[in-house]
């Protein structure tokens, strides 16, 4: 084991000699985690909305005031007539048209259907529903002020008041949700590149050949070469738990203890996994398209952008596989809800193996000898 | 032109020789496809409840059989307590839970009033907020379905909205993701590949015997491009019609216009990708800036995943110096709305522009380095 | 005297291609042994296996009395080993380099400080003892690639093509301290295909397109061949081959 203190020596040295790549490894990182933040969310707001109103009513009137009084919407135009045909639509300056029919005002006071239409541009599905869903809450709100006033609302019936909680994101904060899981992201990324980039860095410029014939064990080349980016990870990882903490206001429901203790686990998944790479990689780029290939299906898999319960069932049954969704899970749980250590067993457990099964892989694959 | 050619011949050699880069840069568009066309879902359905039913008589078991009778939900655990509601969201199998009270059936009975709780695992807002509203809904309809029972009448006032879901009327994900993946697929080519090629020839020293060559350093870049771009285009192709036949996505723009505006955007991300190798010295520094200074960006910020109208103000603004935002735009237009040139004309002036602008500074960073 | 290397009809094949066939010579305590051959004969091949970074295909060979078949990690103990592409860290300064190849050979911190000095001092590099050695020089480079494949005093060394590309003086002074090596007992196997260095070994052995062809001190080679010197030794035996071809 006293060779290994060697490598280690020598790997740091390398790290911290390189003036590039030192800002791309501590400071990209901490960067992506302040901007990206604040770009993946999914909240709904500022829809670009164009109006006609047919009816120029009174009631349509305050129809349109509620959308222009709501957050969710942003009113371009408010014309009287279909000037332009859906136009806006086709250059994508606006996503939702609503009209407004004539006698609006009138079919309702005689209690009468009245009919509105939306023109939605309906590209990106999934916003587009959750814009549908917000005008129509709006034309339901308008209906139901409009029936409280009239007192028109149905005496005897039932009532059931609904109390809907919003537990661990009370204020529904979207960063709350996404910081921890783009923080996995990062680091794991970090580490996954440069371990993959290592080994077949020394093969391109023949410096392993001389390590090839030293006495060193295989398992002390990937150590050496394994624990240095696992400080670092564990480094950008605390870094960025503070930055989620102190910019985000994250709130750290349950015991961090866990989040490290996962993390020491996962980063030799994740560092073991790029070693291999590098040792079947031929050049540096190769290694890193496959890194990359690999990064892509663990972030499409791992529950990260599109929660997991919603995928096809072998999809769900891939994720299993996904070491990835793992710390994102213990993240979210632990930060979010305050999981204790009972809670996570099962996630300790299946990484632990994980961890084994890829580490012995990683030496077994190393080959001193051709 | 024989020596354009010679250089060209030589890149291509780089490229079809190493198997395995060539198998990963069609796999990826594909695994990508498969996954984003069949795994990745945003549609809520089978979502995994626990019920908490502290009264236990008919009309409370009347009310859980109408909030079942959807596809969307499963109980997935009946508590007995409401200590085990926590218990139960820490492990993470469930999204909601829900609450009835003991005196449910008496309050309806007596009071014609009674509260039901609604609780849902808000960590995720989106997926949290929705799941509460169709609870919500299910528990109004079960009120309307009651009303009517009793009353037989229908409500006062009735305002129906016909939507039109215009370009993607069955809301398919394929639809963002197919133009999406050309977007970012073409950036990785590109960018990705061209910066290393190059800076791999800086490293080894073969680049200073091409430059001791006759040739014009132009023609040198030039011919170390072309079969990027090739690739890249046949890529695109290959994108564009895996959306066409498997996710039926359609391709509604002049195919000539399409192909041009591929075209565009290669080279300006292939200027990009010159630019990062007149900046980066290894072939590990140019694999990481252009996986982190675009590759995550350009994923976050372009449109792809996320709108940009959601972002705050400054973010929207970085997403204006991407040129993935434009082609973006440019790309689902042609395809999914048929645009003629000139309703993505200010979209394609731009990329002009940003073509222009990193081949100047390119050349005057290559300049500067061999002097 | 003890022979250090045996070697008995080592054979290496890559699919159709045999690059090394049947191989037989040995190398003895001390000697500076010579493996000679035009490019592409066989040499990095039949090194590389006697280091233990190859599995032979068949035959059967020890190196310091270990077998290249099973026991590969025990011949890397006892080696050295100088590969024909530079292979010191260029991101690494001199000591830096020292320290980690002693240490990995398993040197104490005593014994690679004082064998760094000594080295620094036998090759007179005091003053870029401190610098990245991407900054030195590629004939240092040489000698200092030379000094730390032998910092752990192995009992034999293997040199590949270790004089490439560098002025005669400094090869001189190369060889020299080859000599010196060779007088404290170790054994020096060596590649090169520079014939007047051949001159330099105790024993050579000549390979032709997989086959040892020559093998002998030169004196004998030059007699057995009707030769003034091994270059026209070497002539003969590659043209040789190229009748044998067709």
């Amino acid at each position: 084991m006293k060779r290994f203190k060697f490598i280690l020596q020598k790997e740091f040295k390398q790290i911290f000699r390189d003036k590039g790549m030192l800002p791309i490894i501590f400071l990209m990182p901490i960067m992506q985690l302040m901007v990206l933040s604040f770009a993946a969310t999914f909240d709904v707001h500022n829809i670009n909305m164009e109006i006609i109103d047919k009816d120029q009513s009174s009631l349509s009137q305050q129809l349109i005031s509620k959308y222009a009084s709501s957050s969710y919407f942003n009113i371009l135009q408010n014309t009287p007539y279909d000037a332009d045909n859906g136009e806006s639509l086709q250059t994508g300056e606006a996503v939702i048209i609503l009209e407004i029919p004539q006698d609006f005002e009138k079919n309702i006071i005689h209690h009468q259907p009245t009919q509105l239409s939306a023109k939605v541009d309906a590209i990106d599905g999934m916003s587009a529903g959750v814009s549908v869903n917000y005008a129509q809450s709006i034309i339901r709100d308008f209906q139901d002020n409009y029936l409280q006033e009239k007192g028109l609302l149905l005496k005897n019936g039932l009532k059931i008041n609904i109390s809907n909680l919003n537990w661990y994101n009370n204020s529904l904060n979207y960063k709350f949700y996404m910081v921890p899981g783009l923080l996995v992201l990062l680091v794991s990324m970090i580490g996954i590149f440069l371990t993959s980039m290592n080994i077949v860095k020394e093969k391109e410029i023949g410096t392993i050949e001389q390590l090839n014939v030293t006495p060193i064990t295989k398992a002390e080349f990937i150590i050496g070469k394994l624990f240095p980016f696992w400080c670092i990870g564990m480094f950008v990882l605390s870094l960025g738990l503070s930055i989620a903490k102190l910019v985000f206001d994250i709130p750290i429901q349950g015991p961090l203890s866990i989040v490290f203790a996962f993390a020491m686990i996962y980063l030799l998944v994740v560092l073991g996994l790029g070693l291999i790479i590098s040792t079947l990689s031929d050049t540096q780029q190769q290694s890193m398209f496959i890194a990359w290939f690999f990064m892509i299906v663990f972030v499409l898999l791992s529950g990260l952008f599109t929660p997991i319960e919603n995928m096809p069932g072998w999809a769900q049954d891939l994720t299993l596989l996904n070491p990835v969704r793992y710390f994102i899970e213990i993240m979210r749980n632990v930060l979010l809800k305050g999981a204790s250590w009972a809670d996570v067993k099962m996630n300790f457990f299946i990484i632990g193996i994980y961890g084994i099964i890829i580490n012995a892989l990683a030496v077994l694959l190393y080959r001193k000898t051709n | 032109m024989d020596r354009l050619k010679g250089i060209i011949k030589k890149e291509f050699y780089h490229i079809f020789r190493d198997k395995r880069t060539l198998l990963i840069l069609f796999g990826i568009p594909i695994v990508q496809i498969v996954l984003f066309g069949f795994a990745i879902s945003t549609e809520i359905k089978e979502v995994k409840v626990a019920l908490l039913n502290q009264s236990k008589e008919v009309s409370s078991h009347q009310l859980v059989n109408k909030i079942l009778s959807t596809s969307y939900f499963k109980v997935d655990e009946i508590l007995e307590n409401e200590e085990a509601i926590n218990t139960s969201f820490k492990k993470g199998r469930i999204k909601a839970a829900i609450v009835i009270p003991p005196h449910f059936e008496e309050d309806i009975l007596k009071n014609k009033e009674a509260k039901v709780q609604i609780i849902c695992d808000a960590s995720d807002p989106n997926t949290g907020t929705q799941i509460g509203a169709f609870l919500e809904g299910q528990i109004q309809s079960f009120l309307y379905e009651n009303a009517q029972k009793t009353f037989g009448s229908s409500p006062p006032i009735q305002i129906n909205t016909e939507i039109q879901m215009r370009y993607n009327p069955e809301l398919k994900s394929a639809y963002t993701f197919v133009p999406g993946l050309i977007t970012i697929i073409l950036m990785l080519i590109c960018t990705m590949m061209t910066s290393i090629a190059i800076t791999r020839e800086i490293e080894t020293g073969t680049m200073e015997v091409l430059l001791a060559s006759p040739m014009h350093p132009s023609i040198i870049i030039l011919g170390k491009v072309i079969p990027y771009l090739a690739l890249s285009f046949s890529i695109a192709v290959f994108i564009l019609f895996l959306g066409k036949f498997v996710f039926g996505v359609p391709i509604l723009a002049h195919f000539g216009l399409i192909t041009f505006e591929i075209l565009l955007y290669c080279l300006v991300v292939l200027a990009l990708g010159i630019f990062i190798s007149t900046v980066a010295k290894t072939q590990q520094l140019a694999l990481m800036i252009s996986l982190f200074a675009l590759f995550l960006p350009t994923m976050l910020l372009s449109g792809f995943i996320f709108p940009i109208h959601n972002m705050p103000l400054p973010l929207q603004m970085v997403t204006k110096v991407i040129p993935a935002t434009y082609f973006n735009i440019i790309i689902k237009a042609l395809m999914l709305k048929g645009a003629t040139i000139s309703e993505i004309l200010k979209e394609t002036l731009v990329l002009a522009g940003m073509f222009v602008v990193l081949v100047g500074v390119s050349i005057k960073r290559f300049n500067i380095r061999l002097g | 005297m003890e022979k250090i290397i045996e070697s008995t009809e080592l054979t290496k094949t890559f699919g159709d291609f045999t690059a090394v066939n049947k191989i037989t010579f040995d190398v003895k305590k001390g000697e500076i042994f010579g493996f000679l051959g035009a490019n592409g004969a066989g040499k990095s091949t039949a090194m590389r296996m006697l280091t233990g970074l190859l599995s032979p295909t068949s035959g059967a060979a020890t190196v310091a009395g270990y077998d290249v078949f099973t026991e590969q990690e025990k011949i890397k103990k006892n080696i050295g080993y100088m590969s024909q592409k530079f292979s010191l860290y260029n991101d690494l300064t001199l000591m830096e380099n020292i320290t980690f190849y002693g240490g990995i050979y398993g040197l104490s911190n005593t014994q690679i400080k004082e064998r760094g000095e000594k080295l620094i001092e036998r090759l007179d590099l005091g003053n870029i003892k401190k610098k990245l050695l991407k900054e030195v020089p590629l004939g240092w480079k040489q000698k200092i690639a030379f000094s730390v494949a032998t910092l752990h005093n192995p009992k034999v060394v293997f040199l590949d093509e270790p004089t490439g590309g560098v002025d005669p003086i400094t090869r001189r002074q190369f060889w020299e301290m080859i000599y010196e090596k060779a007088d404290q007992g170790m054994t020096v196997f060596v590649t090169t295909h520079y014939m007047d260095e051949a001159e330099y070994c105790h024993r050579i052995s000549m390979m032709v397109h997989g086959e040892i062809h020559g093998y002998g001190t030169p004196k004998e080679l030059k007699k057995e061949f009707n030769a003034q010197n091994m270059d026209e030794v070497f002539i003969h035996l590659a043209r040789g081959d190229q009748y044998n071809l067709k």
